[in-house]
Parts: structure tokens; sequence; C-alpha cells
């Protein structure tokens, strides 16, 4: 019988080998779920893992897609190391995005260098406000992070219909729910020319950078490790734990409101009510896949922008269904949790009763 | 009266789902487990309920596949957090990303497609009653079943062995294993009676509610419920207020429009949310209440010792 044993020590090996795991049972889930529907598998899977990447348009998309998801990721990362569980990074992003807007609204018939940072910077401070919010209420009203975040979330979506139906909404947009196009000064630069690839992406990594200095040589990022790993040890050393509360939700509404800010300067370049297609969510995600490392969150928020191209491209090529994106990504975090476990216990092959009786037995005769 | 009345059995209506998916999850942190997927279970009794009645014809067999669909995905849940001991956070999270991604996959082919839901049933006699009767006893029958629920919720929690075996679990595991009572099955079952509400919660949206299935059909109700159980500090009788409170919430829009208040429909929409905030505040800002309310060992996994 299989027996589940507590490991002595936790696995260092198992803990990097869980997502290459999990990935591998999600493609493998994947390979069967195309077989199901009656469709070719191998084609299946080129079409949604390396068809997406093949040629520099299709990398730049990518990018284009991870930059949100590692600005989110990152901010993310600072909360769960310190175990404050903040769902609202999609409720950051929405407002980011929204804040951005109105201010490039306003300075729709300006020009100048100067309109791009006032535009990004009114993203992240009003994403700022939204997860100062969710953190006032935990540090001073004790409410459950989690379920304040996701009803941020819901509002701030509402929040954003609203003004895109309503205040921002193009007089000349034949009706249309959308905002009028930002001016080109608001705009962000490309990386690559002739792809949409933008400046957002290395706000993306410069972020991961910030996260590993925060986390490998900073004081704060020590402290906000110990409160997550025992909060009576980081009490006792007198590390604010509200303060600590405070500093990691205000850095995931930066960064998730940077994110926000560059999706409508960046690629849409006006605000549209779509602005997401669940950026937040996916990025919780990023940040367990990527083991709350830096390094780790850019590998897994570049297989996690795949999973949104892939899906794009699966509808085009093969008439399925564009949710398949949200499936692979519930199935692979899944996989991961369950993979987890194994970085604490191990399986122990449980000698039933009749053997060891058997064993007894021999045993005996042998010194007989 | 006559619009009062309408609004109070709309309002009942309303709170219906949340009741279903609160109480569920209600017996689930009772057995000392926190099951953050309430959304993705609702979503997949929504699909599968949708999808089960539409094909058969018949709303009892949809209402059979909800049911079972719910319990399918809470027994992932369990496996992970129970079994597998994983953090109950990430692996309710996991459950409810996983199951809107799912509900939508196989949904995809049923946008658009309505059926006949569930309609109201008057129960004779009773139903005459002024304004108690068109709210209570003129409702379609899976009101019926929700209120028949929540009374042998109650009952069970207070009155019965394995309520208070339930409970016994729920507050300290390890002395609950050391009278001899199997931890894990009871948490098992607590889980995948919580599953099975999310996914009736999920078929009365998605067959008498609104009888059509669109992607994200929830709006949040299962994050919603997790609410409502800390705000009914895990009783059952406060769970039924305060699911008709979130329900009255949820159709204030409806009814401010009707009397004529000019306001935008996106920012009333908010009110659900703004209230659960509110009452999370109202409910929490004395933490040494909310200790004592808890169920002790709620998000904590456990190991038996060999």
């Amino acid at each position: 019988m299989l027996l589940l044993e507590k490991r002595p020590v936790d696995s260092t090996l198992m803990r990097w080998a869980s997502p290459v795991l999990a990935l591998v049972l999600t493609v493998i889930t994947g390979f069967v779920l195309f077989l199901a529907m009656g469709k070719d598998p191998v084609d299946g899977l080129k079409f949604f893992f390396i068809t997406p990447i093949s040629d520099l348009i299709g990398l730049a998309e990518l990018g284009l897609k991870m930059a949100p998801l590692l600005l989110c990721a990152a901010g993310l990362t600072v909360c769960y190391r310190a175990k404050l569980w903040n769902i609202g990074a999609e409720g950051h992003f929405l407002i980011g995005a929204l804040g951005a807007s109105v201010m490039a609204v306003q300075l729709v018939d300006h020009s100048g260098f100067w309109v791009l940072p006032v535009v990004l910077l009114a993203g992240v401070l009003g994403a700022m406000v939204w997860a100062a919010i969710a953190a006032g209420l935990k540090t001073h009203l004790h409410c459950n992070e989690i379920l304040t975040t996701i009803m941020l979330n819901y509002i701030a979506l509402n929040l954003l219909l609203y003004v895109v139906h309503g205040p921002l909404k193009d007089p000349y947009g034949f009706g249309f729910p959308q905002s009028v196009m930002f001016s080109d000064s608001a705009l962000l630069p490309a990386l690559i020319p002739g792809t949409r690839l933008h400046l957002g992406l290395a706000f993306g990594l410069l972020a991961a950078v910030a996260v590993w200095v925060l986390f490998a040589r900073s004081f704060i990022g020590f402290q906000l490790n110990v409160v997550g790993q025992d909060h009576r040890a980081a009490a006792f050393a007198g590390f604010g734990a509200r303060r600590l509360t405070w500093f990691a939700f205000l850095i995931a509404g930066a960064t998730a409101g940077l994110a926000g800010a560059s999706e409508v300067t960046g690629p849409i370049g006006q605000l549209v009510p779509q602005v997401s297609p669940g950026y937040g969510y996916t990025a919780i995600i990023v940040v367990f896949l990527g083991r709350m490392h830096a390094v780790g969150i850019v590998a897994a928020s570049a297989l996690l922008a795949l999973t949104f191209i892939g899906g794009e491209m699966l509808q085009i090529a093969m008439n399925m269904p564009k949710a398949v994106t949200g499936l692979f990504q519930g199935l692979l975090l899944f996989y991961l949790l369950t993979c987890d476990a194994f970085i604490h216990y191990r399986v122990r092959l449980k000698p039933s009763a009749h053997q060891s009786t058997k064993a007894a037995v021999t045993a005996a005769h042998g010194e007989a | 009266m006559e619009l009062l009345t309408n609004i109070l059995a709309a309002t009942v209506v309303a709170g219906t789902p949340l009741l279903l998916v609160a109480l569920g999850e209600l017996i689930c942190e009772r057995s000392g487990v926190l099951n953050l997927g309430q959304e993705g279970m609702m979503l997949m009794g929504a699909v599968a309920g949708f999808a089960a009645a539409l094909s058969s014809g018949s709303l009892v067999v949809g209402l059979a596949a909800a049911i079972l669909a719910g319990i399918g995905m809470s027994l992932l849940f369990a496996f992970m957090a129970v079994t597998l001991a994983a953090n109950q956070y990430a692996a309710g999270l996991a459950l409810t990303i996983f199951g809107t991604g799912l509900s939508a996959f196989l949904g995809a082919g049923f946008v658009g497609q309505s059926i006949d839901g569930f309609t109201r049933v008057a129960i004779p006699l009773l139903s005459d009653i002024p304004v108690v009767g068109r709210v209570f006893f003129d409702q379609d029958p899976l009101v019926y079943l929700s209120l028949l629920i929540f009374a042998c919720v109650a009952v069970f929690l207070r009155k019965t062995r394995g309520g208070l075996l339930l409970r016994a679990v729920g507050e300290s595991p390890e002395a609950a294993n050391a009278n001899g009572l199997k931890v894990l099955v009871v948490r098992y079952l607590a889980v995948a009676f919580g599953g099975g509400m999310a996914g009736l919660a999920g078929a009365y949206l998605s067959l008498a509610y609104t009888p059509l299935w669109t992607e994200n059909m929830t709006a949040g109700r299962g994050w919603i419920a997790l609410a409502l159980v800390v705000f009914a500090t895990w009783r059952p009788e406060r769970v039924l207020l305060g699911a008709y409170l979130f329900g009255a919430a949820s159709i204030l829009h409806l009814v401010l429009q009707g009397l004529g208040w000019k306001s935008s429909t996106e920012l009333l929409a908010m009110l659900p949310y703004l209230v659960t905030i509110l009452m999370l505040v109202l409910l929490s800002w004395n933490p040494a209440r909310t200790r004592l309310n808890t169920p002790l060992s709620l998000g904590q996994p456990y190991r038996p010792g060999r």
C-alpha cells in the first residue's frame, strides 16, 4: 500500500522539478483532450505551443502578453512571500488602465516628452490608492484580504465599464463604448520596430530584477520572508506587520497599475471595456509556478503568455473555443499544487500486513 | 404593497443561490476546511446542469448533473487539500481558476441557447397568506428545496450526533482523532457536501434564475457566499438572513431603476460587492469576536499521526 510520509527536510529538487512535472502532465492531458475531441493531438499541441512563437512577430506578441503578467506577478510575489493573499492584481490593473486613460484623454491636445510619464504615473497612483483600500481594510479593520480584494476587483471592473460607457466615451465613436485615441506623446515607444512589442516588457523585466534585489539584498525583503514563514517570530523580532502589509500592497498596486497603464498606452492606445483578458488572475498562477522567485516568474510569465496566444491560434486554426486558454491555465495550477505536495512529503511503499508476517516467519526460520 | 411584495419575492429568488452555496460552505468550514473554490464549483454546476437539461429535456436530470459536477470538483479539491495537505488557500484558488476555464470550455457550444427553466409553483392555502404567501410559498421548487435544506442543516448542526462530530473535527481534529473519529473521512464528506451545494446553486442560476448559460454567469456569487459565512459567524440562521440581505443588495439596482432613479447600471451593479465589503468591515473590526466564532482548525491541514 502506498503511504505519504513527511520528509525530514523539504526537497529542493522537487521544488524546482514540480513546475516542469506540472507542465508535462498538462501537455499529456491536452493530448488526451484533443483526442477526445476528435482533433489531431500533435497538430493541436503544435498550434498551441510552437506555431505562435515561430517568427519574430510571434515572439514580439509573446513579449507583449508577458509584460502585464510579469508586472502583476512581481507585485504579487512581494505579497505572497509575506503570506498576504492579495487576489486583487486584476483590480489594480483595471484601475491603472483607467487612471492612465483619464489622464491621457485630459492631455490629448498636448505633446512633449512629459506627457507619457504623467499618464503612466496617473495609472500607478490610482492603482496604489486602490490597493491601499485593501491594505487599510486588513490592517485597521481586520478584514480578510482575499474577500476584500476580490470584491474590489468586481467594483473596479464596474467602475471601468461606467467610465468607458459614460464620461470617457468618445462622442464620435459611432456609439461604441471606447475613449478617443490617445495622442502620440502618450503612447509607449516600440521596443522592436515593426512589431507591437513596447516598453512595457522592459518595465516587467525591471520589476523582476527589483524583486530579486528586494529579497536577496534588502532588509525589508528579509522581514517580509520572516513574516510569511513565522508570524510570531516576526512579532518577537519587532518587525511591524502592519507596515509590511502596507508596503506589500502598495508595491502590488504600483506594479499592476503600471501594467494596466502600459496596456492602454501600449498595444491598445485608448480605453476599451475589454482591457484585460484576466491578466491579474493569471499572474497568480505565474507567481506559484515561478516559485515566488524573480527568475522563476520571468520563465512562468513567458509560458502563461503563450497560453493566451496559443488559445487564439487554436481558435483560428482548429476552430476550438478560446476558453482552452483558461482550461490550460487551470490544469497547470492544479497539477502544480498536486506535485508541490511532494516537496514536503514522499511516497513510501508500506508493506501489507500479510507480507510483513511472511517476512517475520522467514527471518525466524533463518535463525533456527 | 403590491410593489413591496414583488420586491421581497425577488429578494428571496436572488438570495436562493447564495443561500445554497453558503450552506454548503458552512458545513465545509465547520469541519475545518476552507474551500475558496466555490465560484469554480458553481460555474461547473451551472454549465453541467444546463447541458444535461438541454440534452435530456429534463430539469431534474439537469439538477442531478449539476450536483454531481459540484461533487466531482470538490473531490479534486479534497484530494489536494485533505489528502495531500496542500495549502487550502492555493488549492481553492486553483479550483476556481480551473472551474472557470473548464466551464467556459465545456459551455462554449451552449452559449445563446435557452431552455424552459423552473417556474413558480404555488403551494395551496399557504400561498394565500398576504405578502408572506407570495414571498415564500409562490416560488419555484428550488426555493422550497433551499429552505428544506436550510432546516436540515440547522437541525443537523445543533441536534444530531453527526453535527456534533463535524463540529468536533472542525474545532480540534487532534482531539477528535484521539476519540477514534476518522478526521479525513469527515472532512471529505463535508467538502463533498459543499461541492454538491455549490453545484446546485450554479444550477439554480442556469435553470431557474436566468435559464441560459453564459461564461462567468455566477458573477462573484461564490465569493460573496464566502463572505456571507463570515458574516453569519458560522451559524445557519444568520446564513439564511444574510443570503436574503445580499439578495436584496443584488436586486437593489433593479428596484431603484423601477422607481425612476436615474443612475448608470454599471455604478448600481457595484452595490452587492460594496455591501459585501461593508458587511465584512462590520463583522471583522473586532478581531477577538472573529476568533471566538471561527472554527478553531479552519484552514489548517490535518495529517493523522501514524
